[in-house]
């Protein structure tokens, strides 16, 4: 019988030698297929069980992680939910994420490579693997006042405030905002029905991040840049342009009007200076037209306006002149009209430049990166970008924005602090006599020694509808985002 | 290693000549360092599972290393006075499986119960102490076990009861196919029987009885089959009234099939008895035959039995009905391929996902968190284990003692094949338990006391034969030399 029971040996051999064959197979061969299929769970699970880093805004957070009782073993909170949800974005198992919660994944989850160190240490003593915080630089009572503003009308729209010597994100607020915790939420039906309600194409599209996911025409607040470029071209404040209330745009029938049709100032002519304060659509599409594209198109780019993308680390949609074809469109370019297009933040840092002397900072949301025990592992430095105008221009500009703020009326002054701003009422679509207004206002304070600069942007009017002007809408914000910054609020 | 090495095989092929007990070494003391070296794995299992689920290893783990060892010391010592010439491998490969599996259940007892309450899973159905569960039943086992080798001296008096054993087995296996399903039905199984608060699989038992009988059968009537009688393409075929034997094991398969809808017990009870009459016979015709059978069996099954057809359609593509009936096979895959070469790390995978996964998959749920290289480290205990009993009935010189103790370790390699092959898409789906592993106090203590007969099979093969003291031999007065001789005493 010995023979039969040698066979068999080698039989169970066989079969054990088949056993190992099959999971080679599938433990390594199809192992990265298995792993990566979307339908296995254990990865997304892997990454919710570690405890994602919080985000900080001065101290207070803003992302948290709560430990539950569930399998995802902590839940993403936002305790401050709308109010920031354009800074935190969100961290959903279904929908992915947005915001700082997607750009700063890696520090937040702990993968990154700063956090290596951390990382080897919690593998040798067996914690928790955790990620890292981001403290951001946001001022919570410029967020506060900003989005309060916003709201407190059911505007839509955003506001950006910077700190013009840093370039630190003040504040970022875009509305109507959403709830990211109905997103992170670890019941799917609540996040399914949050994210049908919040994606809806009828809908005000309350995630997407206006300030810096969408750009806008921007109409009069350009002229700042039309002027630099004046200032930089041996043009001073007292440089004299047509004031006439309309002129007939070159090569063309049409013709571009002043606001309401009015002459621009008492004279036969009108100063750079009386020009910007007044906002004469005439004078600057004439100015515009004497400069040129070149030297719009490049004073343009040295503010940032290039047409890329940046990050901050947000990615921001690009600002862009557009196609300037002819004389006519350079005229129309001039006033930020045409196919110029700017999201919130760059108006901001149009302001914030002229506000540092013309030094053009850096725009970042990311104060410093902490490991899990508030280690300091990464800071943001202040970062110098480009010199956009010569401190001389940049001190004149200044001066005019002071004077256009003197002539612009809305509420909201601040007693005793000079600001020097510019406003903004810009058509927009196929029918613009018809389509209200988006009213802009783009400022800094104080203007002797700038500690904020900010940008407004209300959608469609706002409350005034038609006759809606950045002045009258969007001024009253600026400021009492200003007043927040400087003051601390009341 | 089909082939006896030196040591041990020196024994077994001239064990007559050995007059000194002392000569052969029963290998107690290798034994033992294997059992504490097992404890040491174990342990070591324990504390990685504890330092991947709480952050933190407390002294807790030493102790239960400590307990591991003694329960296992008292195995030891009942070999060491019962069977003292036993293969040293047998019993710390046993214990290196059921102590795995023991870290295993009890790491994945919170994890499941979390994972059904999160499901929504009514509290009545969400098990509890699994793990203390299977420590009490691994208890009891070692109990048989030991009584196994106290009751049974010698194994070949197990032959006198082969009637008996036949009998006793054919009634525990048919129990509950015949029994109503309310006590013998779950998980769409008829295998049970349930009493009160003990569920047991009386199946598991009868696989060790019948094969019983079966070595005690076909020892006596062995000379039956080795009758030829047509040859045909070559083959002498067995007289058809030779035959009956494997017609009643086949039918009995089908039978298994058809009233406990087991897919795996049937196929268990078909290869253990084919093997087994391969033993006994020496001739492959009866492979061939029981293999045409096995053919015809299978295709009558899957055109006959949903159930078959489902596990068939299951097999070949788990991720055609995902979120259905594929869903526990193609969770298992994911779990492997995620756990990749080297594992996610014990405590630290999601094996709960997986139905089932401290029972029917608890081979996925280890090379989940051991990756590929610690399953296969698994196999390969199996596999020395199969090995070491298969040695055993090759050394053993009794003709029943080779026909069971074959049968016996062939039983742990082909059980293994099929769970193992089912849960890693080899094989279709048969609800087999992996051996000592997998939760289930049936399984553990039948599969103990088979062990216990393996090792008094392998202490018989290794005894030395106590034979009179031969009498002093006088040398031949013409050859006698003038070297010194010791007097005789």
């Amino acid at each position: 019988m010995n023979t039969p029971l040698r066979r068999v040996a080698l039989s169970v051999m066989v079969m054990m030698v088949l056993l190992l064959a099959n999971a080679t197979y599938i433990q390594v061969i199809k192992a990265d297929e298995y792993r990566k299929d979307p339908r296995n769970t254990r990865v997304v699970m892997e990454e919710y069980s570690r405890q994602r880093g919080k985000i900080i805004a001065a101290g207070q957070p803003l992302a948290d992680a709560k430990e539950t009782n569930d399998r995802l073993k902590y839940l993403r909170t936002y305790p401050q939910g709308p109010m920031y949800a354009h800074v935190t974005g969100f961290y959903s198992p279904q929908y992915g994420g947005r915001g700082l919660e997607w750009a700063e994944n890696e520090v937040l989850n702990g993968s990154d490579d700063r956090l290596f160190v951390r990382r080897l240490s919690d593998l040798i003593t067996g914690r928790d693997p955790r990620g890292g915080n981001v403290e951001t630089t946001i001022d919570p009572k410029v967020q506060q006042a900003a989005y309060e503003a916003m709201t407190a009308k059911n505007f839509k729209g955003a506001v950006v405030a910077l700190d013009p010597k840093t370039g630190a994100v003040l504040g970022m607020v875009s509305t109507p905002s959403y709830d990211p915790n109905r997103l992170s939420s670890h019941d799917p039906e609540v996040v399914q029905q949050a994210w049908k309600a919040y994606t809806a194409e009828s809908g005000d599209k309350p995630i997407l991040n206006r300030a810096v996911s969408e750009s806008y025409p921007p109409g009069s607040t350009f002229k700042l840049v039309t002027a630099a470029a004046a200032l930089q071209s041996g043009f001073d404040k007292n440089s004299q342009l047509t004031a006439a209330p309309s002129i007939q745009l070159p090569q063309s029938t049409k013709s571009l009007p002043n606001f309401a049709n009015m002459r621009c100032g008492s004279g036969q002519t009108a100063s750079l200076e009386l020009a910007l304060a007044l906002s004469c659509n005439t004078a600057f599409a004439e100015l515009a037209g004497k400069l040129g594209e070149d030297k719009l198109r490049a004073q343009a780019e040295k503010f940032g306006i290039n047409g890329a993308e940046q990050e901050i680390p947000l990615s921001v949609v690009p600002s862009s002149l557009g196609d300037i074809p002819d004389q006519a469109a350079l005229y129309q370019t001039g006033i930020g009209q045409r196919d110029v297009r700017m999201t919130p933040l760059q108006d901001a840092v149009v302001a914030a430049t002229i506000a540092n002397g013309g030094m053009r900072m850096q725009p970042h949301l990311v104060k410093s990166i902490t490991s899990a025990d508030l280690t300091e592992l990464d800071t943001t430095k202040p970062k110098q970008v480009e010199r956009a105008m010569n401190a001389n221009a940049a001190a004149t500009l200044r001066d005019m924005m002071i004077k256009s703020e003197q002539n612009t009326r809305g509420e909201g002054k601040i007693a005793g602090v000079q600001i020097a701003s510019k406003t903004g009422t810009a058509e927009h679509g196929a029918n613009p006599e018809q389509v209200n207004p988006h009213a802009w206002y783009v400022a800094f304070a104080p203007a002797e020694d700038p500690k904020v600069a900010v940008a407004v942007i209300v959608e469609d009017g706002g409350d005034r509808g038609l006759g809606a002007t950045g002045g009258a809408v969007a001024a009253p914000i600026g400021r009492a985002v200003i007043r927040a910054a400087l003051q601390g609020g009341g | 290693m089909t082939q006896p090495t030196t040591g041990g095989g020196a024994t077994s092929t001239n064990p007559g000549l050995s007059t000194n007990p002392g000569a052969v070494p029963t290998r107690r003391g290798t034994e033992l360092i294997l059992l504490a070296f097992a404890a040491g794995i174990v342990t070591l299992a324990n504390v990685l599972v504890e330092a991947n689920q709480t952050e933190s290893v407390t002294a807790d783990v030493l102790w239960y290393g400590l307990a591991y060892l003694g329960l296992f010391g008292v195995a030891h010592v009942a070999v060491r006075l019962l069977t003292p010439y036993a293969d040293p491998l047998i019993l710390p490969c046993v214990a290196l499986l059921n102590g795995l599996g023991l870290v295993m259940i009890q790491r994945l007892d919170p994890s499941i119960q979390e994972h059904l309450r999160a499901l929504g899973v009514d509290e009545r159905f969400v098990p509890n102490d699994q793990g203390p569960k299977q420590v009490l039943w691994t208890a009891i086992a070692l109990g048989l076990f030991v009584a196994v080798l106290v009751v049974i001296k010698d194994h070949r008096r197990l032959a006198k009861y082969g009637y008996t054993c036949g009998l006793a087995g054919l009634v525990l296996l048919a129990l509950p196919g015949l029994l109503p399903a309310s006590i013998s039905e779950a998980n769409g199984a008829k295998i049970w029987l349930r009493l009160g608060i003990f569920s047991i699989q009386p199946g598991e038992f009868a696989k060790i009885l019948l094969m019983i009988f079966f070595a005690s059968f076909l020892v006596a009537k062995r000379d039956l089959f080795m009758h030829a009688g047509k040859r045909v393409l070559g083959m002498d075929l067995p007289r058809a009234r030779d035959m009956a034997p494997l017609f009643a094991a086949w039918g009995l398969s089908v039978g298994v099939l058809v009233l406990e809808k087991d897919l795996g017990t049937s196929l268990l009870f078909f290869g253990i008895v084919l093997v087994m009459l391969y033993i006994a016979t020496e001739r492959a015709v009866w492979l061939v035959i029981g293999l045409t059978f096995f053919m015809a069996g299978c295709v009558i099954a899957y055109n006959l039995f949903s159930h078959v057809q489902l596990r068939v359609d299951i097999w070949l593509d788990p991720f055609a009905d995902f979120f259905g009936k594929g869903n526990q096979l193609a969770l298992a895959l994911f779990g492997m391929g995620t756990g990749g070469i080297f594992g996610t790390g014990l405590g630290a995978g999601r094996p709960e996902l997986v139905a089932f996964a401290n029972s029917d998959f608890i081979l996925s749920s280890i090379a989940e968190e051991v990756g590929f290289v610690g399953f296969a480290a698994v196999l390969m205990v199996y596999l020395m284990l199969s090995m070491r009993g298969l040695r055993s009935a090759l050394a053993v010189r009794d003709s029943f003692g080779k026909l069971l103790g074959g049968g016996l370790a062939f039983a742990i390699g082909f059980q293994v094949f099929v769970v193992a092959g089912g849960v890693t898409k080899l094989i279709p789906l048969t609800g087999l338990t992996a051996p000592f592993l997998a939760l289930g106090g049936s399984s553990l203590v039948a599969n103990y006391a088979l062990v216990a007969l393996l090792l008094r099979i392998s202490d018989a093969a290794r005894r030395p034969v106590t034979v009179p003291k031969p009498r002093p031999q006088q040398a031949p007065i013409a050859e006698a030399s003038t070297i010194l001789v010791e007097r005789p005493r």
